[in-house]
């Protein structure tokens, strides 16, 4: 298993390039006119799941954009996927 | 791989692919009869191991209607009536990639009548669990309902695209598990390998995402690539990559390793 300074060489400026990506997102949600909708409001309840101490953060962020309703449609009212639930 | 080009088996012969096996799935838009499937059965059973061997590789494949085409029953059974006559194909292994795609009560119903013809024929099963937002409640539908399956042998089941949220859920209950490695937006390379090093190989395997999509039939080689440099042993990737996937499709008697 690789050292936590080996991870660090190997994975570092990929994993800053990853936040940096996602601070501009958030900078040109915020620049750009319209309204926002669940799909940035999911977003942003995910990001302190970051800073929590844990070892299950993927899974905490996962479930955050998980549909958490129980009932069953007989038939699908859409199709695809968006990546948050709908609120 | 029906959404391939013949260019992507020769790049899979080159990364050193020997085997490949293909569910049937969405064709990237909905048929319009029965008739359709019928030729897509064709396809996946006939022209494409002929396709594939053209480059040394082993073509095998899993029939089913896919679970978004699933959500009109009538049509569904319809499509379903055509298997059978498929089954004893020298490539067809099971049934698959059966599953749920909006958790609905059509998709589980049919789901549960392709989990009865497995079991009626003694088949592994293949099974996708649904995208993003849906897949923790689906894989929870998906799971529930096998269980109501007393005479289904779990050790032939694989569930298939799971992710950090659902992969305990997969394993705790006896399944295997797999991690379908997608370019973007679903499981990384990085990702399987945590989940690897977490919940050990016993029962995983990871497959590469071939479909309409964004996607790269060099997924699987490239995270091998990745293990490597996270410094996994030759015989750790060597287990998973191959002995995995061998001793799991080796539940068919059709599967030549």
């Amino acid at each position: 298993m690789p050292s936590k300074q080996q991870l660090l060489d190997l994975q570092f400026i990929d994993t800053r390039h990853k936040l940096i990506d996602l601070a501009a997102f958030l900078d040109r949600m915020d620049r750009h006119p319209g309204e926002e909708d669940y799909r940035l409001q999911a977003l942003r309840k995910a990001l302190p799941l970051l800073l929590e101490d844990r070892p299950d953060r993927a899974r905490a962020v996962l479930e955050s954009f998980s549909d958490t309703s129980t009932e069953l449609p007989q038939t699908a009212l859409f199709q695809g996927a968006s990546g948050a639930a709908l609120l | 791989m029906v959404s391939r080009t013949t260019d992507d088996y020769e790049k899979l012969a080159l990364a050193g692919c020997e085997i490949l096996c293909e569910p049937a799935f969405w064709a990237g838009f909905d048929r319009s009869s029965a008739d359709g499937f019928y030729d897509y059965f064709r396809q996946l059973t006939e022209y494409e191991p002929k396709r594939a061997a053209r480059f040394g590789i082993r073509h095998y494949s899993w029939l089913c209607i896919n679970p978004k085409e699933a959500d009109d029953p009538g049509f569904a059974r319809e499509v379903m009536g055509l298997i059978p006559q498929f089954l004893d194909q020298p490539t067809v292994l099971g049934i698959g990639e059966i599953g749920l795609n909006k958790n609905t009560r059509n998709e589980l119903a049919i789901f549960e009548e392709h989990v009865q013809l497995a079991v009626d024929h003694d088949l592994p099963i293949l099974i996708h669990t649904p995208h993003l937002e849906d897949k923790l409640k689906g894989t929870r539908l998906i799971l529930d309902a096998l269980a109501g399956f007393s005479k289904l042998d779990r050790g032939k089941v694989i569930v298939d695209h799971v992710e950090e949220h659902t992969i305990s859920h997969v394993l705790d209950a006896g399944y295997w598990a797999g991690m379908t490695l997608y370019p973007e937006s679903k499981c990384s390379p990085n990702r399987a390998i945590d989940m690897l090093e977490i919940y050990g190989s016993e029962r995983l395997w990871m497959n590469s995402a071939c479909d309409w999509g964004i996607s790269d039939p060099l997924a699987v080689p490239k995270c091998a690539l990745e293990m490597k440099r996270r410094l996994h042993t030759a015989a750790d990737i060597h287990q998973v990559i191959y002995e995995n996937p061998k001793k799991f499709l080796s539940q068919s008697p059709k599967f030549i390793a």
